[in-house]
Formats: structure tokens, C-alpha cells, sequence
């Protein structure tokens, strides 16, 4: 088994064999592989950068070039069974928007992001008075990607107010699992399956 | 020159039924000359057909008979190439209407034994894919791994998996569009008007005169070849330099390197290509868009090619078939449900990059030849 990041793991265990999907910021197609390999899944992707894409081409993956915040509108509804967007909702201009897109293009998705009130982005914050720079977001403010942060709470509330439907959900941190109830604090990374509701 | 052009033997077969075509008449029987490179497997399963573009030939990886240049595309076709001639069994065919063997204005009148000139059908893009999937017929092949082509061989690329999409796995598509735009039906008009503008054309009928159109068929090749390049190329390889000499000649000699170079290429070309061969081509480039006969819908071109896996690649400074056209085609095949893959590259070389060295376009063609499925 391939060294897959804890978050595509999680997705890639998750997802059932054989059905239609679409990893949106799909990178050089690591989880598009390993779901070609292990799930029978002829996963599409969409990507903005281009070494990256190259890198998925290379192995025969189907990436085309994009950006989600726009070329999403491309696809028709339902033209998948999953969307999956993982660590790439926080770079986009309006995640809210983007989540409505994900849920028109298929009926469930996954969503994975950082989670920005682990107890070590607020003790940084709180104790600096500067934009937290750790681990999982190793970046300076004014040249991060991340140019939305979310958290566990704030994606919990725009699910429910949007009335999406939570089907499972995972918290990560570093790549131990933590439960729901210690998420907030504890969690570095969060993987939403959401469907509509 | 083009009676000699019009010697050259090459490896072809003669199909003796009728080719329709889509301007309604149809050719009694079709010549069609190719190469091919490596061999047909047992069941028959690893054949890939590359196509031409505007101006290429059959000699996609073996030296041009006329020329003695290296294949046009050697560089991505042969042993251990990203098109794998240890692997792949490929066949590049000359297409209808082209000069170097296949049916066209140069073949003869059945009747007469004449050239047929201008009474040779115009043609389309479709009847080229018609003419190489008899082809294939022919030779015993029904199934290709893949079609490959960039610019028109993009074009004949995208009508095989429009019309025979049981036949291809893959279509891999480079430096195309699924249409003529204005800009570029233009500059063909500009090409085919430099021609017929030269007294030595006549009508034509030159196949047995002393004189060809070799003035107008070099102005439309410089014309066409500007819009290959990019204006960074140009200004990188040329600049404002002087040719030969220090200063200017007040004089409308080619002063430039830009125009020096120019000329050579509009007269080189003649060496190798037909005058009347050039109207046709670009005339069947014209009239060629796919959506059309679907109301302007160029998903319903695909709408029975979903499983076939489609590749496009364009690059950032090609200007005559933008990436915006790829993009176009990459929409369609999402409102069908078509494996697609598509990059914009970065190359300096304008449309031409698709014919030069872009290390990144051949980890992509052997990623969508290889590929796992």
C-alpha cells in the first residue's frame, strides 16, 4: 500500500469500489491511483497546476486543467457519484459556493481541510498576535493559498444552515484519529462525507 | 517541381470500392499511401494511427523520399519513443487530397488517364477519416489502441472518435480545435488566393507544364508559417537582425533575417507540396466543425464516443489554435461523461511546439499510451 496522505487514506478506505468520481484539486493523482488500483475507480480529476497534472497524465490518469472556483460549472449534474475535494476548499474564493457545486455535480463528497482552531493555530495566535505559521500550515499571511480558513465549528454551521446532510466524519491529529466531541480543539485535519439533504 | 514531387514512388494500396464523400459525389476507388512501423500484434489489439497535419506526410518516422529530411515526427515515434514502435504498431496514411501518394488533384482522370486537377472533389476532414478507416479495413485491423494527431491531425482525431467511436480506445489530441475559426479560415483564404493569383496556376492545370505555381504556393506557405510560430519566437530567433549584411539596402531585398528566412521556407515547401493539394486541404480544414451538424452543439459530436479516453494538449503560445478551443472540446466531452485529460503546456515555439521538443508532451503522450487500462 502506497504512503497516501492520512486524509486520501481515510477517503480512499471510505469510498465504495467502482462508482464514479471526481477529485477536485486531485494533485499528481496519488488518491486517483490508488483508487484505480484498489476500488476499480476510473476517478477524473481537476487540477491547477500544471507539474502536477503532468505528473497524473504521466500515469495515464484523466486530469484535465482547471480551477475550482470556476471550470466546476462545466460539469453536468450528477455526472458523478462522489465528489471529493480535499485540502483545497480553504484556497478557494468562495467555499461556500464550491460546496454547493460538489453536491450539484454528485449526490455525496467528500471534503478534507485543516482545521484552523487546533489548539496550536490558537495558543500561536494568542500568544504571538500574528497569523499562526505550524506544521500543517507552514505558510506566511500574505502568501499562504489558504486565503479562507475554516474550522471544525465553521464548517459544521454552513452544512447545517446550507441543510446538508453530515454522513460520517473524520478528525485527525497528526494521523491519529480524535473523536468528534474533542474535535474542535483537537483535530488538525477534518474529512467531511457530506450528501445533499 | 511538382512533376517531379509527382514521381515519387510510395508504398500504397488501391481499394477498388466507391469512397462517399460529404459534398454528395463520391470517388470510384481511393489510393491511399502509408508507412507503418513495428509490427501487429497476435490479436491484433496494438495498432495506432497517427495523422497529419495540414502539410505532413505518411513519413512520420522515416526520411521524406523528396526531402531526405528526417521524419516529421521522429523525434516521438520509434523504438523506446513515447510512441513505442517496440510496443506499438503505428500507421501514419497520407491523407485524401494530399500530394504524396494518396487520392487528389494530382491522380488521374479514370476516363483520360489526365490529371484530374480541380475536377478532383473538394473534400473533408471526415472523408480523410473515411479514407484511413478503409484503410484499416484493408488491412485487417478494426480496433485501434489510439488515434493520434496534432492540428489537423487533431482535426482527424476528434471525427474518428465522432464517427467511429467503436474503434479507438484513446484519442489523443494536440495543438487542435473542433472547428475552423474566422481568423484561421482567413489566413488559409489568404494562402489559396496567393496561389491562384500566380499566372502559372492556371486553373490548375499545370500537372504537365513546364511552369508550376511555385510563387503563390511560397507566399502561402510564409503566410501559413507566421502563424505557426509565436511573435516571441520570432523576435528570440530574428529579432530586427540584418541578413548578410551591416546596413540597410533601401532596397526590397530581404533584408531581414526574418525574411530571408521566410522566403527560403516558402520556397523549400514548393519542393515538396502540391499547389493544388494545398486549395484542397485547407479548404477541407475550413469546412470542417464538428458541432455543426449537431445545431452547434459540439457535445452531441461525442455523444456516442463516452468510452472512448480522450488526451488534449495545448500550449500557452499558440495563437493559431488557442487553448481556448481545447477547453471547448474538454466541455463537451464532461457534458458526455468522456474520460478527459487536458493541459495547457508551456513552449516557446508557437503552434509548431507540437513538433518540437516539449519534454513534458512526451511524458503525457507515453502516460496516455501506457496508461494501466
Amino acid at each position: 500500500m502506497s504512503a497516501l496522505r492520512p486524509d486520501l487514506r481515510i477517503i480512499a478506505d471510505a469510498i465504495p469500489a467502482g462508482v464514479r468520481a471526481l477529485d477536485i484539486g486531485c494533485g499528481d493523482g496519488a488518491l486517483m491511483a490508488e483508487l484505480r488500483a484498489q476500488k476499480a475507480i476510473d476517478a477524473r480529476g481537476l487540477e491547477i497546476d500544471v507539474a502536477a497534472i503532468e505528473a497524473a497524465m504521466a500515469q495515464g490518469l484523466s486530469v484535465v486543467q482547471g480551477d475550482a472556483n470556476r471550470d466546476l460549472a462545466d460539469y453536468p449534474d450528477d455526472a458523478f457519484d462522489y465528489a471529493i475535494l480535499s485540502q483545497t476548499l480553504q484556497t478557494t474564493e468562495r467555499p461556500d459556493l464550491v460546496v454547493d457545486e460538489l453536491l450539484r455535480i454528485a449526490p455525496r463528497a467528500f471534503v478534507s481541510f485543516p482545521n484552523f482552531a487546533h489548539w496550536r493555530v490558537r495558543l500561536s495566535l494568542l500568544w504571538t498576535g500574528r497569523m499562526p505559521m505550524t506544521r500543517l500550515l507552514p505558510v506566511a499571511w500574505y502568501e499562504t493559498p489558504n486565503i479562507h480558513h475554516v474550522t471544525v465549528s465553521d464548517f459544521r454551521v454552513l452544512v447545517r444552515d446550507k441543510g446538508i446532510r453530515v454522513e460520517r466524519a473524520w478528525y485527525l491529529s497528526g494521523d491519529k484519529p480524535t473523536s468528534d466531541a474533542a474535535a474542535a480543539w483537537r483535530a488538525e485535519h477534518a474529512i467531511f462525507l457530506i450528501s445533499r439533504g | 517541381m511538382a512533376s517531379l514531387l509527382h514521381q515519387i514512388r510510395h508504398q500504397s494500396v488501391t481499394i477498388q470500392a466507391p469512397l462517399p464523400l460529404d459534398s454528395g459525389q463520391s470517388l470510384p476507388s481511393v489510393t491511399i499511401a502509408y508507412q507503418s512501423y513495428g509490427a501487429l500484434n497476435a490479436d491484433r489489439s496494438n495498432a495506432v494511427l497517427i495523422c497529419h497535419a495540414l502539410t505532413g506526410d505518411q513519413y512520420v518516422a522515416s526520411d521524406h523520399p523528396a526531402t531526405g529530411k528526417p521524419g516529421w515526427w521522429a523525434r516521438m515515434v520509434g523504438p523506446g519513443k513515447p510512441v513505442d514502435t517496440d510496443r506499438f504498431f503505428v500507421i501514419c496514411a497520407n491523407v485524401l487530397g494530399s500530394c504524396m501518394g494518396t487520392s487528389g488533384p494530382a491522380s488521374p482522370d479514370a476516363a483520360t488517364g489526365a490529371p484530374l486537377g480541380m475536377a478532383f472533389p473538394v473534400i473533408t476532414i471526415a472523408d480523410m477519416v473515411r479514407a484511413q478507416a478503409m484503410l484499416l479495413d484493408h488491412l485487417g485491423i478494426s480496433r485501434l489502441h489510439a488515434v493520434i494527431g496534432g492540428s489537423m491531425g487533431g482535426m482527424q482525431t476528434l471525427a474518428w472518435a465522432a464517427t467511429y467511436p467503436e474503434r479507438l480506445t484513446s484519442a489523443i489530441v494536440i495543438a487542435s480545435a473542433a472547428r475552423h475559426s474566422a481568423q484561421n479560415i482567413a489566413f488559409h483564404e489568404v494562402g489559396r488566393q496567393a496561389i491562384m493569383a500566380d499566372p502559372d496556376w492556371q486553373d490548375g492545370n499545370y500537372y504537365d507544364k513546364f511552369c508550376m505555381p511555385t510563387k503563390g504556393l511560397a507566399v502561402a506557405r510564409m503566410a501559413a508559417h507566421i502563424t505557426y510560430l509565436s511573435e516571441e519566437g520570432l523576435t528570440e530567433k530574428f529579432g530586427r537582425r540584418l541578413q548578410a549584411r551591416d546596413i540597410k539596402s533601401f532596397g526590397f531585398d530581404a533584408d531581414f533575417q526574418v525574411e530571408s528566412y521566410l522566403r527560403h521556407q516558402g520556397l523549400a515547401f514548393t519542393d515538396r507540396f502540391d499547389a493544388n493539394a494545398y486549395l484542397y486541404i485547407t479548404r477541407a480544414m475550413d469546412y470542417f466543425d464538428l458541432a455543426e451538424p449537431h445545431d452547434g452543439r459540439l457535445a452531441g459530436a461525442f455523444a456516442t464516443a463516452k468510452d472512448v479516453r480522450f488526451t488534449l494538449v495545448s500550449f500557452d503560445t499558440d495563437w493559431l489554435y488557442p487553448t481556448a478551443e481545447s477547453r471547448r472540446i474538454v466541455q463537451a466531452l464532461h457534458a458526455v461523461g468522456a474520460a478527459a485529460s487536458f493541459v495547457e503546456l508551456s513552449a516557446p515555439f508557437g503552434h509548431d511546439s507540437f513538433l518540437l521538443d516539449v519534454p513534458a508532451l512526451d511524458r503525457i503522450m507515453a502516460g496516455a499510451l501506457g496508461g494501466g487500462w
